[in-house]
């Protein structure tokens, strides 16, 4: 159950993330999550939407770096500790996370934690009978 | 001061005969000794005997760094190897070097020349040198050296690099005169501030800078920084290495050693030659080299040439300081740089050539050389470790293809300007052109 972000490449320069979104809500597209990480000269946005497909489409026709990246969306109970025993589990299993962030979604009840991992078939396989609950795409998209 | 006034004061009319004679003895020994050039002779239908003055060494074929490059590495030179005592080498356009060849003779010539240069800065046995161009393949170090042993001055060999301890040595060993590319003399004088020595106090009092263009405003403040007198050299390796051309104490225009090497400018698009005073290509036929003769040689380099006399008494043609290039050469610290050189690099690195845009800048009076690289959708990566290790690696191998140091910087798509569909290249924010 691996899901689509969408990965921008953006240069440090004023205005830069308001054009994206800018672009996503024109076309009317929602961003469920997003996290940045940054250099001195570069940032790399990274989102959550409800249509991965069409984010990816408007932005490359506007001229940006735009890939789509395998990512896992995990459930996990909105209390103390509740990452900790995730993050266990992926590591007795060998998963090794490239990088992470999360979210909290509507109900309040869960949080949601996007892992970027470096073997994501795997990391799917391995975790499809554990305590870990993935989210599919449908679900997350519209979470 | 003079070191060879018979031949840097002689008559105009003494001048040209001895030219001539050189001209012929030149163009029969490339005829007979360099396929190449007897080739490109046969095809525009002249012989060496078709030579009767001076003013027809307009029929005779150039010669370009193309075709040096075709010869690569030995193939126009022009004497037995085993007469070869010395081999330098630039870099060419493409990743291949330019290399060039130096009989006994030849370097007792550039020693000459070179002499001749520090003497009419007012340099002399005397005299300290500091040599701060690199020794090595670069002509700068070697050649500036022969020359000041000639002259008879104490040599100070630091070669490029290590500011501190050049600042050491110009100080404790009493240096007078300092031989470095311009931007390396400011960095020098940027570093004394920040150790706190004086350089006023010091007895340094002639600078000989080149290698690289430079402009008016800049020896002005090297000449304020230094309080000293600042005089421009010009050469290529080509031709010979530092020593082709330089200033005398008038510091207006820079006399060529034109019983060496016979000037010329051109139109570099019609190719027609060029009346005195008219700015075009600089065009250089060596008259006494052995080893590696070049005729008609295209420098790609803008100036002028002035005939009238100069109040130093030295009767040889001046020419302007450099005004300019026809081609996209870059001078970075000294090193020639060829966009195109890049090019072979990311080339190399993956399946399409990516945008890219060389920024040269002066930061704390150091040439900087940025490479911005447009991000693709295949070079890209959700991972900053695998962009910086993108980033890191194009990083290593343009150096080591360059041999100076330089930074990348990945930028967005299309974010590198372009004028009718092409890439706007190279920005130089230097000014080197001016004034």
């Amino acid at each position: 159950m691996k899901v689509k972000q969408i990965s921008v490449f953006l240069e440090n320069k004023s205005g830069r993330l308001a054009q994206v979104t800018k672009i996503l809500g024109a076309n009317r597209i929602n961003i469920r999550a997003l996290a940045i990480a940054d250099t001195a000269d570069y940032g790399i946005l990274r989102l959550i939407v409800n249509d991965p497909a069409k984010a990816r489409a408007v932005l490359r026709a506007e001229g940006l770096t735009v890939r789509e990246t395998e990512v896992i969306a995990v459930e996990v109970p909105d209390q103390p500790g509740g990452l900790g025993r995730v993050l266990q589990e992926l590591d007795d299993k060998g998963i090794n996370i490239e990088y992470m962030y999360a979210f909290v979604g509507k109900t309040a009840e869960n949080a949601i934690v996007i892992f970027r991992v470096e073997e994501t078939d795997r990391a799917v396989e391995l975790l499809k009978n554990s305590q870990v609950k993935l989210l599919p795409e449908s679900e997350l998209y519209h979470y | 001061m003079m070191w060879s006034p018979e031949y840097e004061s002689m008559s105009g009319e003494r001048r040209r005969e001895l030219q001539f004679k050189r001209l012929k003895a030149t163009v029969e020994r490339v005829y007979n000794k360099v396929g190449f050039y007897r080739a490109k002779m046969e095809k525009a239908g002249i012989t060496p005997a078709d030579l009767r003055s001076l003013d027809d060494l307009k029929y005779l074929p150039f010669t370009t760094k193309e075709d040096l490059r075709l010869n690569y590495p030995f193939g126009l030179f022009a004497a037995e190897l085993d007469e070869v005592v010395r081999i330098h080498a630039s870099s060419g356009t493409t990743g291949k070097m330019t290399v060039v060849g130096y009989t006994k003779n030849d370097l007792g010539v550039w020693s000459e020349v070179m002499a001749r240069s520090i003497a009419s800065t007012g340099g002399g046995r005397h005299d300290r040198i500091q040599i701060a161009y690199g020794y090595g393949l670069f002509t700068g170090g070697l050649g500036a050296h022969y020359g000041a042993e000639l002259v008879g001055a104490m040599v100070v060999p630091t070669s490029g690099g290590n500011t501190k301890r050049q600042l050491q040595v110009m100080r404790d060993f009493g240096v007078t005169v300092l031989a470095c590319t311009p931007s390396y003399a400011l960095y020098m004088a940027e570093t004394a501030q920040e150790q706190g020595l004086d350089l006023h106090a010091l007895p340094l009092r002639v600078g000989i800078f080149g290698a690289e263009p430079w402009s008016e405003p800049m020896r002005q403040r090297i000449e304020a920084e230094f309080g000293i007198k600042a005089y421009d050299i010009y050469g290529l390796s080509e031709i010979i290495g530092p020593g082709v051309a330089i200033e005398c104490v008038e510091q207006n225009g820079l006399h060529i050693a034109e019983d060496h090497f016979l000037p010329e400018v051109i139109d570099p698009v019609t190719e027609q030659p060029l009346a005195d005073g008219e700015k075009g290509e600089l065009v250089f036929t060596t008259l006494t080299k052995e080893a590696f003769p070049l005729i008609r040689y295209r420098t790609k380099d803008l100036s002028i040439l002035y005939p009238e006399a100069c109040a130093c008494g030295r009767t040889t043609k001046r020419m302007h300081r450099i005004l300019g290039r026809t081609d996209d050469m870059l001078i970075i610290r000294g090193v020639n740089i060829f966009p195109s050189q890049i090019e072979s690099v990311l080339l190399e690195n993956g399946d399409t050539t990516p945008h890219y845009q060389l920024v040269v800048d002066r930061k704390g009076n150091l040439d900087d050389l940025e490479v911005r690289i447009e991000v693709s959708e295949e070079m890209f990566a959700s991972e900053i470790r695998k962009l910086e290790e993108l980033g890191a690696s194009i990083r290593r191998k343009i150096e080591s293809a360059l041999g100076i140091n330089v930074r990348v910087k990945l930028v967005e798509p299309k974010s590198i300007p372009r004028s009718e569909g092409k890439a706007v290249r190279v920005i130089d924010r230097r000014n080197l052109y001016n004034g």
